[in-house]
């Protein structure tokens, strides 16, 4: 038997009742098993803010439509945004990051099981809350309604005069209680990562996703509090009396947005940066090189982080303010554009001289690696200050940002969900299905969000239930329809797969893809306890020296 | 089966160019397309407007050459360096990286930054900092929820949802410059073809100025999403010639018509709850809560363009806002059937 394994007499082994299990479940401390259950979380939201962006598109098919009240449709724009970004993306992030950064450092678990668990109940009470607010959230227009502030809730959209009732309350309280518990997990990650990493994993042999997802954790501890700070100062507006950002009583408006977006940049950063991590993870492997220019990528995450907390008015370049501010703003907007093209340039470099292997993984990189220049060629265009005073708020920037998030974000997620789903369940996802979902993906995003560039070009606004005929953004709006219910049904496939593999899946060893990092050294999926005895590492990638002890990495670093 | 396999990728990416084909010819009629020129970016008609899309397009060009290189680059090392069977357990040189080569590109996109930066400089200076002449216009714009007011402080004019401005000639300029506050929340002034965008701001006056070079007329439309309605908060610019312009500055200057004929009607105005919400010049009426009402008829829609601006729509506006802008702030006003006929009656006068 391997030295990875600890062998488990038949009489050892107890069989459970479902409510044993349920119970295990509910009470775990481990972080695969928190990993797992963040990640299934955030799928379910998934489904539920996918239907609210059709609802979306199916009103916005032709001009004058009455599919949804304007009332609704505020609604469905409003949790969509919200609900993607706090507990779709961001749950998902965190549960590979439960998952893997143990296995990667060679650890048994995080540092401190019992917070993680805790922060992800914390989080997942605030998905409970945003959407209980459907149920409870009484307003103007009747008993029980979502929030329909958009997910930013300028000011004073949010205050007491234009938001009566309770459902921007739901909103507040909801990203204040989850904002905790992703502080919870950035600490837990900064702890585990800095403490807890095996003999000979110096911080330079750390795989990248482990660099990538300190760094992430790090800005999470930055962006989130001035978010918290900015709920509870609208809670005190609200209903203690305040005025921070009531205009009507010399409040300021302006002041929401900065705390806002000193958040919601930072943000932005803090989901994609775990994208790059899972694609260096598998560009390497399904190159069969190692990562080009490993030093200078750590450095040009670490700068990613740091000049993103330096860019935020790039989203209030039309608020007024003066030409010397728009002109700081613009250049560091163009600025962190340097390190993150960088990456794509090293991804680059990876497979080049390579031996590519075009398995679903690596489909799904591909797609990323395109999608993700288009998405920040179209960011540097709106750089370029008064080019964004014409394209912000407008269909533009809404499909700049859907090409980051689906286009670079979900792509890299699903390339990681397809490599990762043999470790994690022991079964080998269905290839075939798998491109399947790939294509079909393929072809209604770019029929999307390719198109819905244009009728930003033409004048359309963003968060409008309806538009006039005549401006031409008819056909245009009902081309992005049809491309949406195309991803539609490629994420079915998708779960399809999830689920039908889990049951019908050729069985997966230790290391179905040849790779190299230590999560790949333990059964699938591995034991609780992750390693029999503690791994020592004398390179970066510990397999590929034991793989090839002619030709070991650790001679060379 | 290598033949077959290669066939199925060749028919894929035969019909993923076919796609992009019918994406770009969509594209293509959309821009072109004359009714879509009323709210282009691309088609400018105005100083700010038309310094945009140069500047876009130095922009433009230069990301257009950063994607063909790059996406070149990624297309080249899927084709050439492509596993194949043959190759199974054999690894390639593995290279950790190239302090050279890492150093080239780093250093070039660099460059392009300062180039882009130095051209956005320039341009946000001309269009932000452009002094104002004597000779410009001045406007006050007031979003509300969700109209826009519009006010010519030096003329004595207030109006309401259709802005009336000069036509700019090159020779001697008389550009317009406005001046944009908010009476409850967040909203933005869009006119693509004229200018960038520029909000509204409770509490935080901002400005913006306009010098368009064509007579004619100017869709646009509230940007910033202000509650249940911004998608009905629409804008229409004229563009006068200067004698059309000096006609309509002088008919808003006069107070309200006063035709005998509709003596009901303006009792019923006079004696209900509209009085609160809008002004009539020459009339007990001077609420600032709804738009002004003096010269009505001038305008082409009602409802801040939720409407044209006809008796029988402006009679259903009067008696039910909400089926026309559900959500809108005017309450529906419950009178009866012969005092609405009334009312809308007089509102006709209202030239």
């Amino acid at each position: 038997m391997s030295a990875n394994a600890i062998v488990i007499q038949s009489a050892q082994v107890v069989d459970r009742t479902w409510i044993e299990t349920l119970h295990e479940w509910l009470t775990t401390v481990d972080h695969k098993r928190l990993g797992i259950l963040y990640v299934v979380y955030g799928l379910f939201f998934f489904v539920v803010g996918g239907i609210e962006a059709l609802i979306i598109r199916i009103q916005l098919m032709h001009s004058h439509n009455t599919f949804v009240s304007p009332q609704v449709f505020n609604r469905m724009f409003t949790m969509h945004g919200t609900t993607m970004i706090f507990f779709v993306v961001m749950p998902i992030l965190f549960g590979f990051a439960n998952y893997l950064v143990p296995l990667m450092i060679g650890a048994r678990d995080m540092a401190f099981p019992r917070l993680n668990a805790f922060s992800f109940w914390l989080s997942a009470l605030g998905g409970f809350l945003l959407y209980f607010s459907f149920l409870g959230g009484s307003g103007l227009y009747g008993a029980g309604n979502a929030p329909d502030v958009g997910w930013w809730a300028y000011a004073p959209l949010g205050a007491r005069a234009f938001s009566p009732g309770h459902s921007s309350d739901y909103w507040t309280l909801s990203l204040l209680v989850s904002g905790f518990g992703s502080i919870g997990t950035a600490i837990n990650i900064i702890a585990t990562v800095l403490c807890m990493r095996c003999p000979g994993m110096k911080l330079g042999r750390m795989p990248l996703l482990v660099w990538l997802y300190l760094v992430q954790a790090g800005m999470v501890l930055i962006a989130i509090t001035p978010l918290s700070a900015a709920q509870i100062m609208l809670l005190i507006d609200r209903y203690l009396g305040g005025h921070f950002f009531d205009t009507q009583a010399g409040g300021s408006a302006v002041l929401w947005m900065h705390f806002f977006w000193i958040f919601g940049h930072p943000e932005v950063y803090i989901l994609i940066i775990p994208a790059f991590a899972f694609l260096s993870e598998i560009i390497p492997v399904f190159s069969r090189k190692p990562i080009f220019g490993y030093p200078v990528m750590v450095a040009a995450t670490v700068a990613i982080g740091l000049v993103s907390t330096s860019v935020w008015a790039h989203h209030m370049f039309t608020i007024g303010m003066n030409s010397y501010a728009n002109s700081f703003f613009a250049l560091t907007t163009m600025a962190v554009g340097v390190p993150t093209g960088i990456k794509i340039f090293n991804w680059i470099g990876t497979m080049w001289g390579g031996k590519i292997q075009f398995k679903v993984p690596m489909l799904f990189c591909i797609g990323f690696l395109v999608q993700f220049l288009i998405a920040g060629l179209t960011g540097i265009m709106q750089a370029a200050v008064p080019f964004d005073w014409q394209l912000t708020l407008s269909y533009f920037v809404v499909a700049h940002f859907h090409y980051v998030i689906v286009g670079g974000i979900l792509f890299a997620l699903f390339g990681a969900f397809y490599y990762w789903y043999p470790k994690m369940t022991g079964r080998m996802p269905s290839e075939s299905l798998g491109k399947w979902h790939f294509w079909l993906f393929l072809i209604g995003f770019h029929l999307t969000f390719d198109v819905m560039h244009i009728p930003g070009l033409l004048g359309m606004p963003r968060r409008i239930y309806t538009y006039e005929p005549g401006r031409g953004w008819d056909t245009l709006n009902l081309i992005i329809t049809i491309g949406a219910f195309i991803q539609a049904i490629a994420i079915l496939l998708f779960v399809a797969n999830l689920i039908i593999s889990y049951f019908k899946g050729a069985r997966a060893g230790n290391d179905p893809w040849d790779a190299w990092t230590l999560e790949w050294s333990i059964s699938s999926p591995p034991p609780a306890y992750n390693f029999a005895s503690v791994p020592t590492v004398a390179s970066r990638r510990p397999l590929w020296d034991l793989k090839h002890p002619e030709d070991p990495d650790s001679r060379y670093e | 089966m290598q033949r077959k396999r290669n066939s199925i990728k060749l028919s894929a990416l035969f019909m993923l160019a076919l796609l992009f084909l019918f994406m770009a010819t969509a594209a293509g009629a959309a821009m072109t397309d004359p009714s879509t020129g009323l709210t282009n970016i691309f088609a400018p008609e105005s100083t700010p407007a038309k310094s945009i899309v140069d500047l876009s397009l130095l922009v433009l060009v230069i990301t257009g050459i950063i994607f063909v290189v790059v996406f070149t680059l990624l297309v080249y090392s899927i084709v050439k360096f492509r596993g194949k069977a043959v190759d199974a357990g054999r690894e390639p040189a593995q290279v950790y990286g190239s302090t050279q080569i890492e150093l080239a590109w780093t250093v070039i996109p660099i460059l392009i930054v300062v180039v882009l930066f130095l051209a956005t400089g320039r341009t946000i200076h001309a269009i932000q900092d452009a002094p104002e002449p004597a000779t410009a216009l001045e406007v006050t714009a007031i979003g509300h929820q969700f109209w826009w007011e519009f006010r010519y402080p030096r003329l004595g004019i207030v109006t309401a949802n259709e802005l009336h401005i000069p036509v700019s000639d090159a020779a001697h300029p008389t550009p317009t410059f406005l001046r944009l506050l908010s009476a409850d929340t967040d909203h933005s002034l869009w006119i693509p073809q004229l200018a960038g965008k520029a909000d509204l701001i409770p509490n935080h006056p901002n400005s913006m100025w306009v010098d368009p070079h064509r007579t004619g007329v100017y869709l646009g439309q509230c940007a910033q999403y202000c509650g249940t309605q911004h998608a009905k908060m629409l804008l229409r610019v004229s563009v006068d010639s200067e004698e059309e312009f000096k006609a309509w500055v002088h008919a808003q200057q006069q107070p309200a018509v006063e035709d005998e004929k509709v003596i009901l009607g303006k009792r019923v105005f006079e004696t209900t709850a509209c009085i609160n919400c809008h002004a009539i010049n020459g009339t007990v009426a001077n609420g600032r809560f709804g738009p002004d009402l003096t010269h009505l008829m001038s305008r082409s829609t009602i409802g801040s363009g939720a409407a044209e601006n006809t008796k029988e729509n402006l009679r259903q506006w009067i008696e039910n806002p909400d089926a026309i802008k559900p959500g809108s702030l005017m309450p529906a006003m419950k009178l009866s059937d012969s005092d609405f006929d009334a009312l809308t009656a007089y509102m006709e006068t209202l030239r």
